[in-house]
């Protein structure tokens, strides 16, 4: 029988897994700071289009945890983006709360409670039905914004956000330097955050109800208020997304709030891979450069190249980028043994 | 009094009544075993017992209390577990995580949202415990995609037991299992708690016959025998509907 060494090596063993997974976590940390450090260095003039690709990372993220690990179709994910910009917004346009930690944290909270409706109602529906619902939700989101134009600025957007300076010091610059920091500040915590909660028990469970609710209600453990938990941590990192492009943009638009975004959303995480959290990163920066590059030539070419791009990571590497880096890494391996 | 009372429960697909007035009790350590021919209903009434389909009438009692309309999730923390003839099993998920994601929803940990099961001890220790009984500790870290069909119902098995149930209903736990793994599932069967009790269906007589010390065949919907192991093979309604081969090889052998 097992004997109390066996049983304290068992345990250390444990304990260096969690360890090992940290770890991974530092390095993804050290990267994404590195490629922040380099970007800033070399492209200090783009700097507002890399903290667009961070807030839409958010987004994505926030569909990583939904689609990826929950397995809920939805093509209405931007509405929780477009709920966290416009409470961000509208917390300081209209009512001069333009703390940036507050507008970020109101967004945040919107987000959240944009997770909640969209889970109640989209999870009445079943694969298909789901994506449907998703759709509805989105585009009612944006009529709704497009009709109170007294508090959202209608189709015109709304303007007139003037974050103040970080902790009253760092003000928003020009060169964007400042919201730029921020972001990756900012990506740096919530990446670091969901890849704790995935591993959770409770993202375990999520994780289960994919593969068979079935058996997890058969566990004894609850199928509907698990998903509503996680749209809720969903829609707060999207609505954090949103509102840090509030922060960083001073405008909201409906375009924040549309099925376009949504769907490109989707695409994004497809063209990286689903269910890593790093092909949410990774999709988001390779489909927003491509599209920075090749719409100031074309933007007619961008939807043909999007449209190729789709097709041959959904025929040649379902996994996406990440998936095509990993079977690589595999091959080199195995190839020196 | 009795953990689980079933009393008069039916249910009808369409025109076909799969459940005819079935009653059954269990009671504290009760070993039954519950057969019949393909399609008898076993698996039905299994599934309306567990709240997975909802009966046309009748009710369940748990431990006294009527769950009849109660959710699945509430009658398995109540105690009422079962296992499923056909495996339901993450695919993607290990072993080990599977009996650790059983247990951390028995201690009520299952919600936490920052923490990790491997840094804790007795989850650890417990679910390795479970799954070298059933000679899995080898594979316990391999997704459970990729293990062979007779280990994954031998998880199915250790699943349900790291579920720590008051009243077990294991459907068909053997089926698909390699003839020499049987014995495994008869080890941890021998070591759960005296006082649980059990319900199991199977087709593999001697199997059932080792384990159960009462039988209830079900045919066509309806109890056509409640006794024991010895008359069950005895039983004329009993031959006729179901065991006749079977139990006339016995009487030669
Ligand atoms: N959801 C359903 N809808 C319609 N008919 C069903 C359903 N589930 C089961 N049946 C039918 O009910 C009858 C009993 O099925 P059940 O699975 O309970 O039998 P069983 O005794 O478990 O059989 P086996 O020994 O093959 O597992 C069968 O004729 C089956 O086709
Ligand atoms: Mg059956």
């Amino acid at each position: 029988m097992t004997t109390d060494a066996t049983v304290k090596a068992r345990n250390a063993a444990s304990l260096g897994r969690v360890r090992r997974s940290a770890a991974v976590d530092a390095t993804a940390v050290v990267i994404i700071l590195a490629a922040a450090a380099l970007l800033y260095v070399l492209f200090p003039g783009s700097l507002a289009l890399f903290t667009r690709m961070v807030a839409i990372m958010m987004l994505a993220l926030s569909l990583d945890l939904v689609t990826g690990f929950a397995g809920i179709a939805t093509l209405g994910h931007a509405a929780l983006f477009g709920a966290g910009a416009y409470a961000a917004g509208i917390l300081a346009s209209k009512f001069g709360f333009t703390d940036p930690f507050a507008m970020l944290g109101v967004g945040a909270v919107a987000g959240a409670l944009a997770g909640i409706v969209s889970s109640v109602v989209i999870l009445r529906g079943r694969g298909l039905g789901q994506l449907v619902l998703s759709i509805a939700i989105v585009q009612l989101a944006h009529e709704a914004a497009n009709k109170l134009s007294a508090w959202t600025g209608g189709s015109d957007g709304l303007s007139g956000i003037a974050p103040a300076p970080i902790f009253g010091l760092y003000r928003f610059d020009l060169w964007g330097r400042t919201a730029f920091i921020l972001a990756v500040a900012l990506l740096v915590v919530v990446f670091v955050l969901l890849r704790v909660i995935i591993r959770s028990p409770f993202g375990m469970l999520c994780r289960g109800i994919k593969q068979d609710p079935v058996r997890v209600r058969a566990m004894g453990a609850p199928v509907y208020g698990t998903l509503v938990k996680l749209y809720a941590i969903a829609g707060a990192v999207a609505g954090l997304g949103g509102a840090l492009s509030a922060v960083a943009t001073k405008v909201v638009g409906l375009d924040s709030l549309s099925f376009t975004l949504s769907a490109e959303a989707l695409v994004m995480l497809v063209l990286g891979g689903v269910g890593k959290l790093f092909g949410a990163l990774i999709g988001t920066f390779v489909f927003i450069w491509f599209e920075h590059l090749v719409a100031a030539i074309n933007p007619f070419h961008w939807l043909t190249i999007v449209g190729v791009m789709l097709i041959v990571v959904v025929l040649f590497e379902p996994r996406g980028l990440t998936g095509a880096a990993e079977a690589l890494w595999t091959r080199a391996r195995g190839g020196r043994r | 009094m009795s953990l689980l009372d079933v009393r008069q429960l039916r249910k009808r697909f369409g025109g076909l009544v799969v459940t005819r007035d079935v009653s059954i009790t269990l009671g504290k350590g009760d070993r039954v075993a519950l057969i019949g021919p393909n399609g008898a209903g076993k698996t039905t009434f299994v599934n309306l017992v567990t709240g997975h389909v909802r009966p046309d009438g009748g009710t369940v009692l748990l431990d006294g209390k009527d769950v009849t309309r109660a959710s699945p999730t509430a009658r398995v923390r109540a105690g009422l577990v079962r296992s499923f003839q056909v495996t339901r099993l993450f695919s993607e998920m290990t072993p080990e995580e599977h009996i650790a994601l059983a247990m951390l929803q028995r201690l009520g940990r299952s919600r936490r949202i920052f923490a990790d099961f491997r840094s804790m001890p007795d989850v650890v220790d417990e679910a390795d415990r479970i799954l070298s009984l059933f000679n899995l500790s080898g594979i316990a870290r391999v997704p459970v995609g990729a293990i062979a069909y007779g280990q994954q119902r031998l998880l199915e098995v250790a699943l349900v037991m790291a579920l720590k149930p008051k009243v077990l209903l294991l459907d068909e736990p053997a089926a698909g299992v390699p003839s020499a793994d049987i014995a495994l599932i008869e080890r941890a069967l021998a070591q759960l708690p005296a006082d649980l009790a059990v319900l199991m269906i199977d087709h593999d007589m001697d199997f059932v016959f080792r384990f159960a010390r009462k039988v209830i065949v079900l045919a066509a919907g309806g109890v056509i025998f409640d006794g024991t192991p010895q008359a069950v093979a005895a039983d004329a309604r009993v031959r006729q509907a179901y065991l006749g081969s079977y139990a006339d090889d016995r009487g030669t052998a």
